[in-house]
């Protein structure tokens, strides 16, 4: 075992390397494998026929003039699917009563959100799906839709009448049951009389994924087995819940993520599109295809975000914090998608983020209602907690009167303090807030910008400058299998890998996390490449194909690298475990006199070694190995992470507000992450700037908007205002390193943390600007409009659907401060 | 259905079209052309973008039969890498400078750049963010599409003074 032990230090030749990925080649020069790319001879093309109300009972499908048109080959209701379509999944019940609606692939009787599918045209060419759906004709009887999540909460109108009310489920925590904190009712009542209470309630607004590549599924059911590709983040998953809910055994299911264009939580999704794929294939026995347009892509994908966040933070007079109160409404939509309802659960425990709670309380309602179904979408529940405490320290600094810094200096967790348990009861291992606020200011130009910011404001600039902080944390790399048990999650966190040393000494890497973008193929050649001491370009990393990688959870809430890189470390460590015996053998020598060093096993204090590639050769041919020593020295390994992975990070960012116009721009933007040990920095930066630039984006401009009917007025990307390059601009980022503990590589995810940081350092930026006019709040996006709004009227801009405020105070005018306390 | 012949990535093809058919839809259906992608049905993200005669053009804004007699140039066609040729100078940016993640809107981003420095070989970051913005990326921020830009406009300027800090490992 000590040659394994000695193995990565020695070795990290690749790990922290800025390689070019290994993926770009194909990508760049257009020799790419989207699902969309793929048409087996003979494959026929679906059309969906989708509601365009958003609740309406259907009363009559008309197929007949559909199947008469040329080249069509059926047209098929849930009515002419039956069972065969299987169900659209909750894996994720978040409550033992939670109310769900039975969600079909395609609607039976009543559609419960405009995009939702009521038949489906199988047709020898797509265009000739499309055309012979315009001429389905369903006959619907409009019911009232109920839209919004206040609306949704009276239980006037419902989106599912059978169940009885739109209330799905209330999970909550409360620190003080737990026995991790005190009472926060306590906190904030003592606060009242001698403290301060900050109450704010804040929207976030529904968001859509958008993916860059629409979503394609293609099933060929010839042969044995069927094959389904599909531009999915979760082969594995679709596999099981294919199997599960049509009674196709799982081994005669072969799921394909090809190449993936993007998915960011949006494709984390077992669709009804696939499922009708699936069952249409299996029905006619040939090779089925369907590729969403964008338009139905925003309609039928899921949607993310969502909530309405009504908050009470208690401190002393000094800044302190003593308890926070955090009472959400998420909506889910019209169906409990596969992990819809615990995408607020996943937020409970980062509300009290980097700050020393002692006590806390957190309640959660979902509720239905007749729009989009929501599920994870980058960052999925901590993107909402941190926005929520991250806009009230802010909030506090300002009624304390101090540099945000400064109050949130006063209240997190010092890097001494590690391990810290939370008062939400998570052990953070590892981190250093002070390091990365220091070096962020540093990058930023903190002080002078301060510096510039007084200055404009005595001058009384029409151009005002702001300064946004955001110090997160979060909670990645899902998940330890006892937690989401705990959690009643149906199933486990843990990942695989297998590592086959082949004939020729090339190495052959199989994960079962599935990427669509992260750069696995580089980032794990490099853990492997050091690991086993061959050459980067001798690895090679297979996944997204359940026979390939037979075994695995998929990739999603950053954990490909801090658990699927840790499967694959303990897997290559076994193959070294296994190697030694051969080559001690063929070196003629004791076990005890042979150690692993950069790739070869050497007997100690001669030079005669043997390369592992060698072994592998000679382990193939099998001619002399020691008795009783199996002929592969290949190694499986599955692993379930003790613990969540927690980076963090401070970052900092500059807006400038026009306060005639009330048009915003931002000026800089910095950020020091901590995300651990960097295998890549490239592929790392590359997440950085991502992440932010979505995270900018829901601060600045995306929106799902409904209208009154339920039907998504921002249904195409010129409504829907995906940033562009022209938009945003770069930015500076860097890095501190507080290793992780809890894997061997020390690493920390970093899928998610720029799109969890950077929204309340866009908005906290954008209101530092305006709140000497009066401003404490200003709903997401930040529109000019909105903003002009607050900084003209004392509004927060305005929302979408009701009133944002009041809320606490019903004869106050609507956005005005709702601070109170012996402190206001 | 109407006759068309069109050169593609060098080739003389020639076929029957539907007058509906977008120049999209037959490169990738009929020609097999399938490095050119579909990402919108509103022409607003550029993954579809191609040269036709040398100016770029959101390919599903353009019906093949409008492409009659022309040149078109796809990514496949943009440098001749099957042969163990060298690629563009943009391509080969954009993997030095990390200027792709999932890959999907990045034929279009590498063709709208390559006409992008056509016509300004050496742009500002302000020109490259305007020049790129009919061409939307959800992976990258566009902060490493930026320097790709910037990295390949410098390189073709022979400005290799100021050569890539970091060399090529792979």
């Amino acid at each position: 075992m000590t040659a394994v032990a000695d193995a990565p230090q020695e070795m990290a030749k690749e790990i922290g390397q800025e390689r070019r990925r290994k993926e770009d080649q194909r990508l760049i020069t257009g020799r790419t494998r989207w699902t969309d790319n793929l048409t087996p001879p003979g494959t026929l093309h679906l059309a969906m026929v989708r509601s365009p109300f958003a609740h309406a009972k259907i009363t009559s499908i008309d197929v007949t003039e559909a199947k008469n048109a040329t080249n069509v080959v059926d047209v098929l209701t849930s009515a002419d699917l039956g069972e065969s379509q299987g169900v659209c999944i909750n894996a994720w019940p978040i409550t033992p009563d939670q109310v769900a609606p039975a969600h079909l692939p395609i609607a039976a009787d009543r559609v419960a959100f405009a995009g939702e599918v009521v038949a489906v045209v199988v047709a020898r060419s797509a265009a000739e799906a499309r055309d012979a759906a315009e001429l389905v004709d369903v006959e619907y009887e409009e019911l009232p839709a109920v839209i919004g999540i206040k609306e949704a909460m009276k239980d006037e109108v419902l989106a599912h009448p059978d169940l009885g009310t739109n209330k799905s489920a209330l999970w909550v925590f409360d620190s003080a049951e737990a026995g991790t904190g005190g009472n926060a009712d306590d906190a904030i009542a003592k606060a009242r009389t001698d403290g301060i209470v900050i109450e704010r309630e804040y929207r976030q607004q529904r968001l859509i994924p958008a993916f860059m590549e629409p979503r394609s599924v293609v099933v060929d059911p010839t042969g044995e087995q069927i094959t389904v590709w599909s531009a999915t983040q979760i082969p594995h998953i679709l596999r099981f819940a294919l199997a599960a809910t049509t009674g196709v055994p799982e081994s005669k299911i072969r799921v394909i993520a090809p190449d993936v264009g993007g998915g960011f939580g949006g494709k984390l999704q077992q669709t009804p599109e696939e499922m009708i794929a699936f069952a249409v294939a299996r029905r006619i026995g040939k090779p089925i295809k369907y590729t969403e347009t964008r338009s139905e892509s925003l309609v039928s994908a899921h949607h993310g975000r969502d909530q309405w966040q009504k908050l009470t933070l208690a401190a002393e007079k000094d800044g302190t914090v003593t308890g926070l109160k955090v009472e959400l409404e998420a909506d889910l939509g019209a169906y409990v998608a596969i992990v819809g309802g615990g995408v607020p659960v996943l937020g409970a425990f980062m509300f009290n983020a980097i700050y020393k709670f002692p006590a806390y309380h957190f309640a959660c309602q979902t509720v239905l209602t007749n729009t989009t179904f929501t599920d994870a979408y980058r960052g999925a529940g901590r993107p909402e907690a941190t926005y929520a405490i991250e806009r009230l320290m802010d909030e506090l600094a300002a009624e304390v009167g101090v540099d945000p810094l400064e109050v949130r200096a006063k209240n997190w967790i010092t890097h001494e303090e590690f391990p810290f348990t939370t008062v939400a009861g998570l052990e953070y291992d590892s981190g250093n807030y002070e390091l990365a606020t220091e070096k962020a200011k540093e990058l930023f130009g903190y002080d002078a910008l301060r510096a510039e910011q007084r200055e404009r404001r005595e001058r009384g600039d029409k151009v005002q400058l702001g300064l946004g902080v955001s110090t997160f944390t979060e909670m990645c790399g899902l998940a330890p299998s006892r937690v989401l048990g705990q959690l009643d999650y149906g199933a486990g966190g843990w990942e695989h890998a297998s590592v086959r040393m082949l004939a020729t000494g090339k190495v052959e890497v199989v994960t079962g996390a599935s990427a669509h973008g992260q750069g696995h193929e580089t980032a794990f050649s490099q853990i492997v490449a050091d690991r086993l001491g061959v050459s980067f370009d001798d690895v090679e990393v297979l996944h997204g194909d359940t026979q390939i990688a037979p075994k695995g959870l998929d990739t999603y809430g950053s954990r490909s690298l801090v658990v699927g890189g840790e499967a694959l470390v303990r897997a290559a460590d076994k193959v070294i475990e296994k190697a030694l015996p051969i080559a001690a053998h063929l070196l003629e020598a004791s076990v005890d006199d042979v150690k692993f060093h950069e790739g070869s096993f050497q007997v100690i204090g001669t030079d005669a070694k043997l390369a592992i590639g060698e072994v592998a050769t000679a382990t193939f041919a099998a001619h002399n190995l020691p008795d009783g020593v199996e002929p592969s020295i290949d190694a499986d390994a599955t692993f379930d992470p003790v613990n969540f992975n927690y980076p963090h990070g401070t970052h900092l960012c500059a807006m400038e507000v026009d306060t005639e116009t009330g048009a915003v721009k931002m000026r800089k933007y910095a950020c020091v992450d901590d995300i651990g040990n960097i295998i890549n920095p490239l592929i790392v930066s590359g997440q950085v700037h991502g992440g932010l630039v979505q995270g900018i984006a829901q601060a600045l401009w995306e929106e799902a908007v409904y209208d009154e009917q339920g039907t998504l007025v921002s249904g195409s990307f010129v409504d829907y205002l995906l940033p562009t390059a022209a938009d945003t601009i770069s930015f500076d980022v860097d890095h501190t390193t507080t290793p992780a503990t809890t894997n061997s590589l020390g690493t920390k995810g970093v899928g998610e943390a720029g799109t969890i940081a950077s929204t309340p350092a866009v908005v906290n930026a954008v209101v530092d600007a305006v709140r000497h006019l009066g401003v404490n709040d200003i709903q997401m996006p930040c529109t000019p409009e909105r903003v002009w709004k607050a900084i003209n009227h004392g509004t927060d801009g305005g929302a979408t659907e009701g009133a944002a405020m009041p809320h606490f105070d019903p004869d106050a005018e609507p956005g005005t401060a709702s601070t109170e306390g012996a402190g206001a | 259905m109407t006759r068309i012949n069109l050169t593609v990535d060098g080739a003389k093809v020639a076929d029957d079209v539907e007058p509906r058919m977008l120049l999209v839809q037959y490169l990738r259906e009929r020609l097999g052309k399938t490095g050119t992608v579909v990402g919108c049905d509103t022409s607003n993200c550029g993954a579809c973008t191609v040269h036709l005669d040398g100016t770029s053009v959101k390919s599903c804004n353009v019906l093949a039969v409008q492409a009659d007699g022309a040149e078109v140039t796809t990514i496949e066609g943009l440098a001749a890498t099957y042969d163990g040729g060298e690629l563009h100078p943009v391509q080969e940016a954009f993997r030095q400078c990390h200027g792709l993640q999932c890959g999907y809107c990045t034929p279009g981003m590498i063709m709208q750049s390559v006409a992008l420095l056509e016509e300004n070989p050496s742009p500002t970051e302000d020109e490259i963010r305007l020049g790129l913005e009919g061409n939307l990326c959800r992976c990258t921020g566009y902060h490493n599409i930026v320097k790709a830009v910037q990295h390949a406009a410098e390189q073709s300027s022979g400005a290799t003074v100021g050569a890539p800090a970091e060399e090529v490992q792979g």
